[in-house]
């Protein structure tokens, strides 16, 4: 179903666009070339003092995203992941390198751009407080222009597949967050958007409300061929969604490719969790170290290769044991063993949020 | 020019959603609007308190004083009407509604323009009209039709400068958020200022406002003409005619400093 | 006496937040003087022409614009305050959840809001009178006892500007949007308290029933106590007049609060 993209080839902006050239191929939607964003911050040191320093959120990212791809765009708070969806929708202005979305520059034709995205934000609503949804899609209508005929058909799909057909007459402050992220959703697609942005869109949702909102986005990205960037702490999104995924930690791209490779990446290391019979200060044993301590509850890492038989008998001479288990690598592990091997650099903006104490 | 009938046709689309918003709210709709037509006239009622007490003030009779009262405030009311929100522009950097209004297909100036939309703003341009007429009532000036051009031409320059007062400070905010204040104190302090005759004030104030921030040319520049008054400044007498060119350039330079917030908009960290 | 110790707390936590504000202290403060020295001039016009009127001198006038001022943020004439805080949690259905608390509501918001203006009383009120009295001739006493009674009768007027914000709080369970209120109540909180202009000036029947209605204890009563309108024990009986208002107000919050909070359980919060 790739008709959508086909006759927006046919507008002939594209073409005009001297831009065009550089960007390699037709398919290639979204081109990111060595981008940047520096902010300048001012921190109060002592009473009067201010010092200066540049944080550099996004050091240096490239990748392409083809149409209809869906990707994943992972890493821990303050990586970069928001810095650079907000570059990649206007927000933002880059402080370097070139970016081009459906062969628009952002930083110079966003209202041209902000006709062919749609984007997400899973913190905050589109949609307006005080009036009923419906009244939300109207505005979208008409300030995107939709023709009436293709709106009626968009409408009429989100609200069947997104389970919207209660909801539109009540006012959005009435609807519960997991409705509300639903009609944002909708609010995002109602004017045939070629790429979708969302940022954390599962965030505070039910189960039931997680469930729908994939599975929709699944069929909008097989049915339509709509290209999907999605930035989520939420890994199951991840799992669920994306053949592709790409990891970011202190402004660079520490990973782009499949899943499977991921898995590979991290596979260097198992867990061995150990319930202690009190809480103690994280245990040291050779060929292992504590990645994380819960009350009485710790996780000791260590090469996969290795056998845990000697772990266990070292920790059980030494420490109160009361049981234990072993676990094999999952995504999240594999993701936090990058977060904490990038960590020596060290001049990002904030620690990683992981659960690694090295 | 595209950009620009884009850019109001959104703000028109934005400003029939507020309307439509306020109207969730009946009862605090109408108290709104009734707070607001109280509180320009009480704002008058002080002028007319003063004047139960004196015939002149600074040497402007209650008539002239009106006048100038009435044409601060159909400025500012127009100013306000179509700009209001301009000082909240901080706050909505912080909650962080700027990246939603980046997002649409609209000019980010007609947005934040339109954002929270009152039509009860309407009551201080009304206000301001009534008083304008009473006051040509007292005054009886005996003006022919260009002159009443040229005072609706005031009106209508002094709108621009304090719109462009306004979105000055509403772009300053992309780098203080908390500003706000201060920017009142330019516009609706303006306003407070321009509504008595420049003779009470200290020269220094009526240079600083002249020449630094120039509310003078928003009222009191051109009606000292009109109403044959002798500038307290000794200006040159075409300084007179200077509020277009003062408007012009305002709103340029207004437009400038705009577009440099924009780009260096940072946007809240989530 | 546990109890006494928590509003303690609560006041002293609304101080530093309110102290945190920093740059919109300054701002407001910018606001305030800016405002006075408008003020300043057209009263300086005014009492050119008519000495004595409203039965002050002209120092005793622009006195009263610079304290008037000053007194702005503390009173919340204006808004600013605890006002659209509780407000919000009215209309958005977490007051229920306060409602719960084994604290008294009405006690709760009075200690956030007097360490709100304890603060605002500082913070935005030295300044501006200052500044006015280094560029003005202003009228202030020497004698630490008037200072001492200005400061009672303005901890009472603090108690009342509390009493009629909460009580316009309060309607927030009836009207849900208190936006309109709010700015008919800033109206006759500038008005009738005399920050426009003092009551005296006030054209004479009008001027005489503003002066016994509660706003005058914002600003009217102390500053008229400030300038040594009342000699000897009528500035002690002048005390009576912010006191009774604040009693007054303060029980009608309560009986308000009680029929709001039985609305709350009606509905079932």
């Amino acid at each position: 179903m790739d008709g959508m993209a086909a006759s927006d080839g046919m507008d002939g902006t594209d073409g005009m666009d001297g831009t065009r050239g550089t960007v390699a191929g037709g398919d290639e939607l979204i081109v990111l070339e060595e981008l940047e964003k520096v902010f300048r911050v001012r921190r109060r040191a002592g009473r009067f003092r201010r010092t200066r320093s540049e944080v550099r959120a996004v050091n240096g990212i490239s990748f392409t995203v083809r149409r209809g791809e869906m990707v994943g765009y992972i890493g821990p708070n303050g990586a970069g992941k928001s810095t650079t969806i907000k570059m990649l929708t206007g927000i933002l202005t880059p402080s370097g390198g070139r970016l081009r979305v459906a062969g628009i520059d952002p930083q110079h034709e966003r209202t041209r751009l902000a006709r062919r995205i749609g984007v997400v934000f899973g913190q905050r609503t589109t949609l307006w407080w005080d009036l009923p949804l419906r009244d939300s899609y109207a505005l979208v209508r008409r300030m995107y222009r939709v023709p009436q005929a293709r709106f009626r058909e968009n409408l009429e799909r989100c609200v069947e597949l997104l389970d919207l057909a209660e909801l539109l007459e009540v006012p959005v402050r009435q609807l519960s967050l997991g409705q509300r992220m639903r009609g944002d959703i909708a609010a995002a697609l109602l004017h045939d958007p070629e790429v979708l942005y969302l940022d954390e869109p599962t965030i505070g949702l039910d189960v039931i409300s997680k469930a729908k909102v994939r599975s929709f986005l699944r069929e909008l990205n097989a049915e339509r061929g709509t290209t999907v960037l999605l930035t989520t702490h939420d890994l199951t999104d991840i799992e669920q969604l994306c053949r592709r995924v790409m990891v970011i930690d202190h402004g660079r791209l520490m990973y782009d490719g499949g899943l499977p490779g991921l898995y590979e990446a991290g596979a260097g290391e198992r867990q061995l969790v150990v319930d202690l019979e009190r809480e103690q200060p994280p245990i040291s044993v050779e060929g292992a170290r504590t990645v994380r301590v819960e009350g009485p509850r710790q996780w000791l890492a260590f090469p996969a290769k290795a056998s845990a038989a000697p772990l266990v008998a070292r920790v059980a001479a030494d420490y109160p044991l009361l049981d234990l288990s072993l676990r094999e690598p999952d995504i999240e592990d594999v993701i936090a063993r990058m977060y904490a091997s990038g960590d020596g650099g060290g001049d990002g903006p904030r620690a990683a949020e992981v659960p690694v104490a090295g | 020019m595209v950009k620009v009938l884009d850019g109001l046709r959104g703000y028109g689309l934005i400003v029939g959603m507020w309307f439509r918003s306020t109207l969730a709210y009946r009862a605090s709709f109408l108290l709104t609007t009734l707070g607001n037509a109280i509180t320009s006239w009480l704002e008058f009622a002080g002028i007319l308190i003063i004047f139960s007490h004196v015939d002149q003030l600074g040497g402007f009779s209650v008539g002239e004083v009106a006048l100038m009262y009435a044409t601060a405030s159909c400025s500012l009311g127009l100013a306000d009407l179509f700009l209001g929100n301009m000082d909240q522009l901080g706050a909505r950097v912080r909650d962080g509604s700027v990246d939603t209004m980046l997002i649409r297909p609209v000019p980010l100036f007609a947005q934040v323009a339109a954002d929270r939309f009152v039509l009860r703003r309407v009551g201080r341009i009304v206000q301001g009209l009534l008083v304008l007429g009473w006051a040509l009532a007292q005054l009886r000036p005996g003006w022919s039709v260009l002159e009443y051009a040229l005072l609706a031409g005031v009106i209508v320059c002094g709108a621009a400068i304090f719109g462009a007062l306004w979105a000055l400070g509403g772009a300053f905010q992309f780098w203080a958020q908390d500003a706000a204040q201060v920017q009142n104190s330019v516009t609706y302090g303006g306003n407070r200022l321009l509504q008595y005759p420049p003779t009470i004030y200290g020269t220094e104030l009526v240079r600083g406002v002249t020449y630094v921030v120039p509310l003078a040319f928003v009222n009191w520049v051109p009606l000292l003409r009109l109403l044959d008054r002798d500038d307290p400044l000794g200006l040159p007498g075409w300084v007179d005619f200077l509020s277009p060119l003062v408007a012009v350039v305002m709103c340029a330079l207004t437009a400038l400093l705009w577009r440099v917030g924009v780009r260096s908009y940072r946007s809240t960290g989530s | 006496m546990r109890m006494s110790g928590l509003y303690r707390a609560v006041a002293g936590s609304s101080f530093r937040r309110y102290a945190t504000y920093r740059v919109a202290t300054a701002a407001g403060v910018f606001t305030n003087t800016v405002f006075g020295f408008f003020m300043s001039y057209t009263f300086i016009a005014l009492w050119d022409q008519r000495p004595g009127l409203g039965g002050y001198d002209q120092a005793q006038a622009l006195t009263f614009v610079w304290v008037g001022q000053g007194l702005l943020a503390a009173t919340a004439v204006m808004g600013g305050g605890f006002r659209e805080e509780l407000q919000e949690r009215i209309r958005t259905g977490e007051i229920s959840i306060d409602l719960y608390r084994p604290v008294d509501l009405q006690l709760w918001w009075l200690a956030v809001d007097l360490g709100r203006s304890a603060f605002q009383l500082l913070g935005r009120g030295i300044v501006p009178v200052v500044v006015g009295g280094l560029i003005f001739e202003l009228a202030l006493p020497t004698d630490p006892l008037r200072w001492l009674l200005f400061g009672c009768a303005l901890a009472l007027g603090l108690l009342v500007a509390f009493a009629l914000n909460y009580l316009v709080a309060l309607m927030a369970f009836w009207l849900m949007d208190g936006n309109g209120l709010n700015m008919v109540s800033n109206l006759l909180g500038m008005f009738c308290s005399g920050m426009v202009m003092p009551l005296t000036v006030f054209p004479e029947g009008l001027g005489t029933v503003l002066q016994w209605l509660p706003w005058a204890a914002l600003l009217q009563v102390p500053a008229d106590v400030l300038l040594g309108r009342y000699a000897g024990g009528g500035a002690f009986a002048v005390l009576l007049f912010p006191l009774l208002w604040a009693v007054a107000l303060l029980l009608l919050g309560r009986l308000v609060q009680a029929a709001a909070t039985r609305r709350v359980v009606v509905q079932g919060g």
